[in-house]
This record gives structure tokens, sequence and C-alpha cells, in this order.
């Protein structure tokens, strides 16, 4: 109805009318507004597809057993929390730690190993410089499966030597994610320290700090949107790894502890629902095991979306 | 100022050179030579057998097709995902109606760049969980479910999504495109953010269409980034490990029905920890590397332009 007014009025008449908002022009010559309402369709239909499934198992969580069997469509009767319990009794509660603890550790060794390499490699000169290099870049490249066999005999003989090393040990797997780790961790950094300026490093070193003070004093602080971004990336390649620990993380005798990381109790668990059939304490941990991140996530999303782009465009 | 100098650098590099070689190096170098032996892996015994287990390789039906469906994944994955993810970023970023000649995205941009990455934070292991209770084939699943309401699936006949010979494959690519469209969304978006706007602008007073700015701007300045894409999508067709493992039907790392979303990694993963041929396994994971390494060079060779500065 107001369409009509403005295609008629006049401009200042207009303006009379009442205040609102300037009119939208179609940019991009015709054609666009049909585009538009296609685009947005499609655009909708993706949050709905990446939303939708997320909240159905979030929904499932709360229903009973032959609700979650019999339709998917059935909507919980009794909001309890019973079956979060019941995920937490079966491990979930335990996953969740093992995987805090191993990611905590492997992401400071991580960092702090990283940062050291990549700072030693990108400001000093010293016979050796450009073949290390590259021997921590070329890591990069490979698979993991490559290293696969080989790597679980060599968990498996650290066991022997100390068992907190050995195999279904945190140590262990907080090495091996540091390892494997390293090379993008040292070729991203490499290239930020090269871009930082000289000439503060200098004036430290001329009163009187020594190498690795000038380090932790003055080129780790001057780092840190270097180490954020890289950081991220490695917080979601670790939390997202599941090849190394099945490999490793194996109870290597019938009495030891379960330290499955999170990822794989819950596959665990759902291969065992299968003919245990307890679907609601699976959707129960499958939402113990999202929801932190997605939390963590939108509090930092810009943050993890710029850090993660900035990591993989180096 | 050079005083310590030496001592300095070897105090740092120590560690990390020694953790690296030791855990990611040496366990590379050795899978070389395992993979000429017919180690089970349970005992010290092995003998050198040569190239014994690449023929063995070559004949043996179940790993062809696991490396067949490693290529068809190679070939649809990334195709589809970057197209999407392309097309959304454009939407988002430079598709919206602008005010006075403004370049900027849709209404809303900043709300479907953020749902659109939920995936990506979520582990792998648990988006498998996830849609395998969506995939489940009777009318309990999500996709079934969602199928019988639009009436397009009887409901005494659901659909066998990961049962299906014919289905189960293209069921985890789903997944994988799924998954993968926001992260590339989110960094094709970062590039083209860094596209100057004036180029637009210039390109909208010639006259340019919405079309003509995506084909001869958008997209030879994204070409680099499109580049970074490919690889990193070809390393995750090769890689599939948690979805297969965790979602298909099948003895031991999934792979089923009777082989039909088997894939190198699964059969390797197979071979080595229920089989006992570790040898075997070694020789698998050599081939992974050799078609890792090749895609690698030949995707950066073939999409390499001529750098553009702007």
């Amino acid at each position: 109805m107001s369409t009509s007014i403005d295609k008629t009025g006049t401009v200042p008449a207009q303006r009379s009318v009442k205040p609102r908002p300037p009119v939208k022009e179609a940019r991009f010559g015709d054609g666009g507004g049909v585009l538009n309402v296609f685009s947005h369709g499609f655009l909708a239909i993706w949050a709905v597809m990446i939303i939708f499934p997320l909240a159905w198992v979030v929904l499932g969580s709360f229903k009973t057993d032959s609700q979650i069997n019999t339709s998917a469509w059935s909507w919980p009767t009794e909001w309890s929390f019973k079956n979060f319990g019941t995920a937490w009794e079966k491990g979930i509660g335990g996953y969740f730690a093992n995987t805090l603890i191993v990611l905590a550790g492997s992401l400071t060794l991580t960092m702090l190993l990283g940062a050291m390499a990549a700072y030693v490699l990108a400001r000093y000169e010293f016979k050796g410089n450009r073949p290390i290099y590259f021997l921590f870049v070329a890591g990069a490249m490979f698979p993991v499966y490559l290293a696969l066999v080989p790597l679980f005999f060599m968990v498996r003989n650290l066991g022997e030597i100390s068992p907190y090393l050995g195999l279904n040990s945190y140590a262990g797997l907080i090495l091996v994610y540091t390892a494997y780790s390293l090379p993008f961790t040292v070729f991203f950094l490499h290239s930020f320290f090269r871009t930082l300026p000289t000439a503060i490093h200098e004036a430290a070193m001329l009163d009187g700090c020594s190498h690795s003070r000038a380090f932790f004093r003055v080129m780790v602080p001057m780092a840190k949107p270097g180490l954020i971004s890289v950081g991220i990336f490695n917080v979601l390649g670790q939390w997202n790894q599941y090849i190394l620990p099945v490999t490793l993380m194996q109870p290597t005798s019938a009495g030891e502890a379960d330290h499955s990381m999170l990822a794989q109790g819950l596959v665990n668990l759902a291969l065992q629902s299968g003919y245990k059939s307890d679907a609601p304490a699976l959707f129960a941990g499958m939402t113990i095991a999202m929801l932190p991140v997605l939390v963590v996530y939108l509090s930092f999303q810009r943050q993890v979306q710029s850090g993660l782009t900035s990591a993989t465009l180096k | 100022m050079r005083h310590g100098k030496y001592p300095f650098i070897v105090g740092f590099l120590f560690l990390p050179i020694l953790l690296y070689v030791g855990l990611v190096l040496w366990p590379y170098a050795q899978t070389f030579g395992y993979s000429l032996t017919d180690w089970s892996g349970q005992s010290q015994e092995m003998n050198f057998v040569g190239l014994d287990n690449y023929t063995k390789l070559l004949g043996d039906e179940v790993f062809l097709g696991a490396l067949w469906h490693n290529l068809l994944l190679l070939a649809v994955l990334p195709v589809a995902t970057i197209l999407i993810a392309l097309f959304f970023a454009f939407m988002l970023n430079v598709g919206g109606k602008g005010g006075t000649g403004g370049v900027q995205g849709v209404a809303g941009a900043a709300f479907y760049k953020v749902v659109f990455f939920f995936p990506q934070v979520l582990s792998i292991a648990i988006l498998a969980v996830l849609w395998q209770a969506v995939y489940r084939s009777d009318a309990a699943g999500l996709a079934n479910g969602a199928l019988i309401k639009l009436g397009l699936v009887d409901p005494q006949h659901p659909m066998e999504w990961l049962n299906s010979p014919n289905l189960v494959l293209w069921c985890i690519m789903g997944v994988l495109v799924w998954g993968g469209v926001g992260f590339y969304l989110v960094l094709f978006s970062a590039a083209m953010q860094s596209i100057p706007k004036d180029i637009y602008e210039a390109a909208l007073l010639d006259g340019a269409k919405r079309g003509q700015t995506f084909f001869k701007i958008t997209l030879p300045l994204l070409w680099e980034t499109i580049q970074t894409a490919w690889v990193y999508l070809a390393i995750v067709a090769m890689d599939a490990f948690a979805l297969v493992a965790s979602m298909t039907p099948g003895r031991t790392y999934g792979g089923g029905p009777d082989h039909h979303s088997e894939l190198m990694s699964t059969y390797l993963m197979r071979n080595f920890l229920a089989f006992g041929e570790a040898g075997y396994a070694c020789a698998m994971g050599v081939v992974i590397f050799f078609f890792t390494l090749i895609l690698s060079v030949v995707s950066l060779r073939v999409t390499r332009r001529e750098r553009i500065e702007y």
C-alpha cells in the first residue's frame, strides 16, 4: 500500500508523509530480487539442516527408550534429567575429564615447544637451520596413517620404560599429540616470528636480557595474535582427534582403567547401545559432549573463526 | 649479544626435535621398512618378503574397492563442498542488496556464518554418532521420519540408509559436505572481505551484473584460497576414518555392508588391529602416503595461477 504512494508522490511530499528507512535499491541490475529470495531460502534451509539434528538430539536426551525407538517425531513427556545421570554413570564424565587432562597437557606442550623451535629457527642464524626447518615442515604433508603401526609399538615400548608413558596413558598420548602438532605449529609461528620487528628485541638484549629471557618476556607477548591463531587450530585439531586415541588408548590388560577420550568413549557407547539399546543415555551423552563446546564456541566465535582462517591461509 | 648463543639454540631445539623425530619421523621411516616384511605385529618375528605385500594389495579386491571409494570421495567431496561454500560466501558477503551503492551481504549474514560453522567445533566422532541416529533404518530415524512425514516414503518400508550398498557411501559424503561447508564458507568469506570494495563499485558503475562480478572479479581473486581448500578437502577425502568406522555396519571399524563403504584407512586398521597383519597394513599406509603426496602436488600444480596482488 505504501509503495503506490511512493511511486506517485514527489520526493518532498514523500518525506513529509512519514519518516521511513531509505528505499533499498536492487544492485547488480535486474533480477536481484528473485535470486535473493532463492538464496535466502537456501541459506535458511541449510541453517535448519544444521540446527535441527542438534536440537533433535538434545530433545532425545529427555525422551524414554520407547519414545526414541518408535517415532522420530515424539515429544518428550517428562523433562527429567535421569538420562544424563545414566550417561554420566556409563563413563561420559570420566571421558570428558580424560579429554580435558590430555588437551591441557598437549596444548601447553605444543605451544611451548612449537614456539621455542619456531623462534630459534626464525631468528637465529646457525648451521643446519634450513634443513631442520624443512624437516619440521615436511611432517605436515604426511598422513598419520603412514606412521600408525610403528607408532603403536613405539608407545608400547615407552610403556615398558615407564608405565606412565605407554599405551592407555595420559602422558603417552600428550607426547604423541604434541609431536604430531609440531610441524604445523612450527611452520605457522616461524613465519609469524619473522614478521616481528627486530628493534625491540635488540634493545632488550642491549639492556642485558639473556636469550631465553628475551624470548619469554619480549617475543612471546609480541607474538600473542599468532599464538592465539595457532592455539585455536590446535585445540580443534586435538579435540577432534580420533584415530590416534583409538589406536593408542586401549587397555592392554583387563583390569586397566578406561582412559578413553570423549569422542572415542561416545562411539563405543553408541556401538554398545546397538545391542543393549539405551538410546536415551546415548542421546544424553551426546548432549553432554556437544553443549559445552557450542557454548564456548558461541562466546568466542569471532576469535575461533578468524584464528582458524588465518591459520589455514598461511 | 653473541654471548651464549649456541647453548641457547641447542637448549631450545633439543626437546622439540627429540619428540618430533622420535614419534613422527622415525615411525614414518619405519613404516616403509615394515611394509617389506611379513610381520604380524604380535611377535618380534618378521621376515623380509620384498614387494610381496604390494603385489598382494594389487590382487586384494577389498583394498581395490576401498581405493575406488577413496577416489570417488576425492572426486565428489571437494567439488560439492567448494561449490556450496562459494555460493554461500558470495551471498553472505557481496550478494545482498546494498544501501547506496555499498557492497554487503544479505541480511542475517553474521547469524548464518556462526550457525554453519557449528559442525566444525563438534568432534567428527560425535557427529558420526549423531548421524547414525539420523540415518536409522526404521521410522525412528530423523531422515526416515522426515520423509515419512512428507509422504515420500512408505512407513512400512523405510529407507535402509546405511545398510543399503548403493546408498551408504553417499550417506557418508552427505555428512562430510554437511560438516565441511561452514568452514570453507568462513575461509572464502575472509578472502572475499580482503578484496577492496572499490573494485566492485567500479564494476557496478560499468554496468556489471551480479554473475559477471562473481566470475570476473571474485573468482579470480579467490583462486589461491580455493586451491588451499582443495588440498585440505583432498586430505579429508583420504581419511574419513571416524565416520565410516563408527557409522557403517561391518566387523571392526565398519566398512559395510559387504565392503561397500570400505576405505583404505578402515581396511588398514582392521588388518593391523584385528587380523594381525602389521606388515600388510604398513604397505597400505605407504600407498595412502603416496596418494596424498601425488594429490597435493597435482592440485598445487593444476590450480596454479599467477598471483594477483591488490
